[in-house]
């Protein structure tokens, strides 16, 4: 009974570490680019919404498609005029970029919206439960699961059934070739960094529903993105999805043991992993 | 540059000031003025501790009897490693008479320890005693080794005040005694979660039982384990020390769960109503100690402001509700007041600290006198207690929150706003 809820909730969990986690899956996936800033970039997607909802009086969800495109915007732009001139043979210059990138953010949203801890407001469904007979879960996490997976299967679409998501995978296989085909790489890039920005905004929305934040949360939500990402497999979407419930569950279950066991459960599983497939579960290339 | 400590160096050298050989004439009645030094977590996690800093400071400097002082500010940027800094900083080169500190002791300690190992006197508040006087010996572990301090004093309650604080807010329902307890792996959830010196022991006397799950990580996304234990024990109280965002979400699970405690009474997560208003309606009837509120019945000796004047004035100036640290930031300056003005000469940190251990004085939070009452024996010197009541916040139509006085029996001239309600 409490083993069945544990392993239950841990899925859920799972979910939200893998909403956490695609956009950062997609952009490393694509690009081999290691986005230090991710977590930042979804606390500034929460604080996004919440001036939404604040200034409008919109539904949460309603502001989060507000959102979005001015989310896709800002990664597009960023990645034109920021990260692509990082890319290159050498992986440091993009990982030092994000990080300088992830201090300014914090700092900027510390000025703008201060220490205060906020939260965006979704009213009853915060607290609504539903009871599927043998557990009791909650809407909300049932959603951000729900969600999670529409997240995965319409960027599955994407990649494998769009004109977009061919430039994509091009790219990812070998940029020069795929110039060489009428691809513009630059372009692809920041388009992937957009799209990714739409995931994040989905992240922001559930994660700043579930939680208060404030401008200095963003790091501490990246590590179990990273650890989603790798044991599923680089750049495998659906591998996220189950590194972020493997995470998930080991935790829950290690809490059930013990509460001190609970993070470190998570990071015992993806040591583990990484020691009998250390390519990840589901690795979807060889690079 | 010429300080005033320059002049009166060269002065006396050079015996140009023959005329006025006085120099050890009370400090107040001299030109100069009275160097204060405050270290305040002004940005950082900690920053809503000093929201009300500029309001405070200014009020005091604007008073009559702050005429005759300056006040140097520094950052402390939430950080332990550069309060001590600064504090060295406002020592050695701003040439400070008195240090004044408060906000956790991620911020009084270091300030404190550093004014003790360089002499300067330091008045510190805003942070339960334990930690601060424990949390600054040399083997926290031995008490056999601890040692009174000759510069640092505070004032502030201790855990044995949360513990009947909280007691006499459950006693007033009926429950079954059975506590969940949520008990953070950091300096507070250690503390309070101890088996022998943290508030499990007390609870026990007064015949309630203490689930206590584990130590868990700050910032953790779940808390299925400890909502299973809970109703495991049939538990209908929730305590704790818990940090603002995992309270949100331990208690939003709590809910979706089916776990409805009858009291949810915790310190930190609970403290500013920014916080209580981000939970929203299930915010309602949250309980929690309470330090100093609106409806305190203390005044101001420095603008004989009452407690809701302040309160009020704040909101007034700021626009923002008042929290708890805003009187106890005011008493800083009172007490700063209070003992210089007892004091021959400002310059002399052996006389000042003698004065602040003479203290006896009615403050905005409460009576400050150190003279042991209610404390042991070794830290009976250097700190002294301040009132402590338990409050429930109560939501308002227009969504923001009331901090109600729900019960005074510790602090019985603190009048209640109305009785404890259990959670619906």
């Amino acid at each position: 009974m409490i083993g069945v809820d544990t392993i239950v909730q841990g899925v859920l969990l799972g979910g939200l570490y893998a909403l956490f986690a695609a956009g950062l899956s997609l952009v490393f996936g694509i690009m081999r680019l290691v986005n230090l800033a991710h977590g930042d970039l979804i606390v500034m997607g929460a604080y996004l919404i919440l001036i939404l909802v604040t200034l409008s009086g919109l539904n949460p969800f309603l502001a989060a498609l507000v959102a979005a495109p001015l989310m896709f915007g800002l990664g597009w732009g960023l990645q034109r005029l920021v990260l692509n001139r990082t890319l290159g043979k050498d992986i440091l210059p993009p990982l030092l970029v994000t990080f300088g990138l992830s201090i300014a953010l914090q700092n900027a949203l510390l000025e703008g919206f201060s220490a205060d801890s906020r939260k965006i407001s979704a009213g009853g469904l915060e607290t609504a439960s539903a009871d599927l007979g043998i557990v009791t879960v909650g809407v909300m996490p049932l959603l951000t699961f729900a969600s999670a997976i529409a997240v995965i299967v319409g960027l599955n679409a994407l990649f494998y059934r769009t004109a977009l998501g061919r430039a994509f995978r091009a790219v990812s296989d070998d940029p020069v070739t795929a110039s060489l085909m009428g691809i513009r790489p630059a372009h692809v890039f920041a388009m992937a960094t957009g799209v990714a920005m739409l995931v994040v905004t989905v992240a922001a929305l559930y994660f700043g529903m579930r939680a208060n934040f404030d401008p200095a949360i963003g790091p501490a939500r990246l590590i179990y993105a990273f650890e989603a990402v790798i044991i599923g497999g680089l750049g495998s979407l659906w591998g996220t999805l189950a590194g972020g419930i493997i995470i998930g569950v080991a935790q829950t279950v290690g809490a059930a043991v013990n509460p001190e066991w609970q993070i470190l459960a998570g990071h015992v599983a993806f040591l583990l992993v990484l020691l009998v497939r250390p390519r990840g579960l589901f690795p979807r290339a060889v690079d | 540059m010429l300080t005033r400590r320059r002049f009166l160096h060269t002065s006396a050298a050079t015996g140009l000031t023959l005329a006025s050989s006085h120099l050890a004439a009370p400090a107040l009645a001299q030109g100069a003025k009275i160097r204060l030094g405050y270290v305040s977590p002004q940005s950082g996690p900690l920053a809503g501790f000093a929201e009300s800093d500029a309001y405070n400071i200014k009020a005091f400097l604007a008073s009559e009897a702050g005429a005759n002082f300056e006040v140097i500010v520094k950052d402390s940027q939430s950080n332990p490693n550069r309060a001590a800094e600064v504090a060295k900083e406002l020592i050695i080169d701003d040439e400070i008479n008195l240090m004044l500190v408060a906000s956790t002791p991620e911020n009084t300690n270091p300030v404190a320890t550093t004014c003790e190992a360089e002499g300067m006197p330091v008045i510190s508040t805003a942070a339960p005693w334990q930690p601060w006087f424990i949390g600054q010996q040399g083997n926290p572990g031995d008490p056999a080794s601890w040692k009174p301090f000759d510069f640092a004093f505070h004032y502030f309650w201790g855990l044995e005040d949360v513990i009947a604080v909280f007691l006499n807010m459950w006693n007033q329902l009926d429950t079954n005694k059975s506590i969940g307890g949520l008990f953070p792996n950091d300096a507070d959830g250690n503390a309070w979660g101890d088996p022998n010196v943290g508030v499990g022991p007390g609870f026990a006397a007064a015949g309630y039982t203490l689930n206590d799950p584990g130590r868990y990580q700050n910032l953790t996304d779940d808390f299925t384990a400890q909502i299973n234990a809970f109703k495991a024990a049939n538990a209908q109280i929730v305590t704790g020390v818990v940090i603002p965002p995992d309270f949100t979400t331990f208690w939003n699970q709590a809910k979706q769960q089916g776990f409805a405690p009858k009291a949810a009474t915790v310190a930190k997560a609970i403290l500013f109503p920014q916080s209580v208003e981000a939970l929203g309606e299930a915010g309602h009837n949250l309980s929690s100690e309470v330090w100093w509120s609106n409806t305190h019945p203390f005044a101001s000796s420095l603008t004989g402001q009452s407690a809701a004047d302040l309160a009020a004035g704040f909101t007034a100036e700021t626009g923002r509700p008042w929290t708890q640290p805003i009187g106890f930031i005011h008493s800083l300056f009172q007490m700063a007041t209070n003992v210089m003005g007892r004091v021959d000469d400002a310059a002399d940190p052996e006389a000042v600290a003698a004065a602040i251990a003479a203290t006896d004085m009615d403050t905005i939070v409460g009576k400050v006198a150190f003279n042991g009452a209610g404390l042991p024996p070794f830290a009976a010197a250097n700190v002294c207690k301040t009132p402590l009541v338990g409050g429930q916040w109560r939501r308002k139509a227009d969504g923001t929150f009331d901090l109600v006085v729900v019960d005074n029996q510790t602090a019985p001239m603190i009048p209640t706003g109305g009785v404890m309600e259990a959670l619906a």
